[in-house]
């Protein structure tokens, strides 16, 4: 079974749930930035939910079906038609040999994720097909999809039946957006009233935002507590002896502009770091556009894991709820 | 040294062995790596080594993280006696000093840098108090190095210049960090050294070009066959100044399979080079004559 590419919109590549394990080399786990909407995607098709789909940021790809196949789409909301009639969001609906999936101008959200019954099946690089662009490595050819592609996908599941997600299971988000943070890493580097600052500052997502990091500007400038710079760091007081980040790290650049890290962080570089976005946010980044408002709120290690688990239960309930 | 530990979020600690770069700081954050790695802790996810500090990713669930910031804590005792030594390699690797192509690119960035009105390699000369840019080459290449950190993007290497502290080589990184470097750049920045194995963004001084590959995601590449990155923390790196023709030479073995870069086996024992740095040094390089 295929599909082939009609147009690829902005940037649409094929990602699963990542290759971790590679990160100690400079090579990211990556994979879906949504990792919910990945899941729920395979979910509604029938697939494992590590099977490998397309994730298309700010603009739809259109994909002419080779064969008939179940697709599912979520994430972002943005019109999704087949052969011109509408689809809804977070179900999975039929697409017939021969028919078009295109879609609209894209509502609220970033990034969709389309789920085929079966599953992409390119070859793995190193057990996962996520792409990995910067490395060429993983996905279609190493890149970002481009007209004229022929995907191949794999057989469906026994499983493979249309479906619809019961939408009150989802996380509410609040607004504006927050980003919750526990503070650590180099953030003893900040001075206490620019460590306050951060937190009651509001931010905006900069145009500069993509899998590797999400730039944040608006916020006033850090000051740093003074020290004589150590050997090997660089003259810069945001400098550090290059040290190995993390995923969801906040990285800032001369004490101006929050880098956050994304699927595709790079390992680590020499910028201090002032802590991390919680695993259980590290989603809602994915979805957040250009200029969205931001907060960051400061959390602590008990209200961390709690935040993790709720999402966890809150996937289980979608699982049981599609099963 | 004074050891720091922190959470990274709820999935990571990060260790650090000290603020400042030293052989002594790498040693110890490698013989906790490895010591981390040989625990086998359930939960542990990676364990990524980095110049002076590690990190591990852990899964909160399997293991709590007071838990896993405990169990790291007890391996530091351990780590402190380890041995510093390695049984490891060095490699010669060909360096065409002021290309063409870091030229261009080091000129399109100029406004990024602090000084708009040179070369990278007039400014890296001037201010570690080279009268050239010729002397300031070979001291570039003259000593080997030591690859203490694997990583930012795909298999790229950060060196440490194996000499003594007052000799060491220091710049600054871009005022701005570029948004193109060509691919295996040799670079520098901080008191690092580094090969850029990928075309991309980039905040290093340019120095020039290798024409090894050292990262290859198809595996074709001869050398690269058995894994997609050529580079290990603990390698020991020999500069080789290379000309135009010999670039091209060497750029063509390498696409046609027929290069294989001059590697020797070697101990690195850490007491033995703080005793005798040149003596420790003549002899990790004579090692590559019998290649």
């Amino acid at each position: 079974m295929t599909f082939e590419v009609v147009k690829p919109g902005l940037l649409t590549t094929i990602q699963d749930l990542g290759r971790p394990g590679y990160f100690h080399l400079g090579i990211p786990e990556g994979g879906a930035m949504d990792r919910a909407a990945m899941r729920i995607a395979n979910m509604l098709v029938g697939n494992p939910e590590d099977a490998a789909g397309l994730e298309a940021v700010f603009i739809g790809p259109e994909l002419t079906f080779n064969d008939d196949t179940l697709v599912a789409v979520c994430g972002a909301e943005m019109p999704i038609l087949v052969d011109g009639e509408a689809r809804d969001g977070w179900s999975s609906f039929m697409v017939k040999a021969g028919q078009t999936l295109k879609f609209g101008f894209l509502k609220t959200g970033a990034r969709i994720y389309i789920a085929f019954a079966g599953g992409i099946d390119t070859p793995p690089a190193l057990g996962s097909r996520a792409t990995y662009p910067i490395g060429a490595l993983g996905g279609f050819e190493g890149r970002a999809l481009a007209a004229g592609d022929v995907v191949p996908v794999g057989a469906a599941t026994s499983n493979a039946k249309e479906r619809t997600l019961d939408k009150s299971l989802l996380a509410e988000l609040p607004k504006p957006a927050e980003l919750r943070v526990l503070p650590g890493l180099y953030w003893h580097r900040l001075t206490e009233a620019s460590q306050d600052q951060f937190f009651a500052d509001e931010w905006k997502v900069a145009p500069e935002a993509d899998r590797m990091g999400y730039r944040f500007r608006g916020g006033n400038p850090m000051e740093f507590v003074e020290r004589e710079q150590p050997f090997g760091a660089g003259s810069d007081p945001s400098n550090i002896v290059d040290g190995c980040y993390s995923y969801g790290s906040i990285q800032v650049p001369g004490g101006t502009e929050p880098i956050v890290l994304h699927r595709d962080a790079v390992s680590g570089g020499g910028y201090f770091t002032i802590g991390a976005i919680i695993s259980a946010d590290m989603d809602l980044i994915g979805q957040l556009q250009p200029n969205t408002p931001v907060r960051f709120v400061r959390v602590d290690m008990d209200k961390a894991l709690t935040a993790r688990q709720e999402r966890k239960d809150r996937l289980q309930k979608i699982r049981k709820s599609l099963s | 040294m004074k050891t720091r530990y922190s959470y990274g979020g709820d999935e990571h600690i990060f260790v650090e062995m000290d603020e400042e770069m030293s052989l002594d700081a790498f040693f110890k954050s490698l013989a906790m790596n490895n010591a981390a790695r040989e625990a086998n802790i359930e939960g542990v996810r990676e364990i990524c080594p980095a110049n002076a500090s590690f990190q591990v990713r852990y899964d909160p669930e399997v293991i709590a993280p007071d838990a896993m910031m405990a169990k790291l804590k007890e391996l530091e005792k351990k780590a402190e006696n380890a041995e510093k030594r390695l049984e490891t390699r060095i490699i010669e690797v060909p360096v065409f000093y002021q290309d063409p192509w870091t030229h261009d690119c080091v000129m399109r960035f100029r406004e990024r840098h602090q000084d708009p009105s040179g070369t990278d390699l007039d400014y890296a000369a001037r201010i570690n108090g080279y009268d050239s840019v010729e002397s300031f080459i070979e001291a570039h290449h003259s000593a080997p190095w030591f690859v203490s950190m694997v990583g930012f993007v795909s298999g790229l290497p950060f060196l440490y210049q194996l000499v003594e502290r007052d000799k060491q080589i220091e710049v600054p990184k871009y005022l701005k960090p570029r948004t193109d470097t060509p691919k295996q750049t040799v670079g520098y920045g901080g008191c690092f050294s580094c090969i850029y194995s990928v075309r991309g963004a980039g905040g290093y001084q340019m120095f020039g070009i290798t024409p090894l590959t050292i990262f290859d995601a198809d595996q074709k590449v001869s050398y690269l066959k058995d894994f997609m990155v050529f580079f290990k923390p603990g390698d020991i790196v020999k500069w080789k100044p290379i000309d135009r023709a010999e670039y091209d030479r060497i750029l063509k073995a390498v696409e046609d399979g027929t290069y294989q870069p001059r590697i020797a086996k070697v101990t690195f024992d850490l007491e033995e080079f703080n005793g005798d740095m040149e003596g420790t040094n003549a002899k990790l390089m004579e090692a590559l004559n019998d290649v």
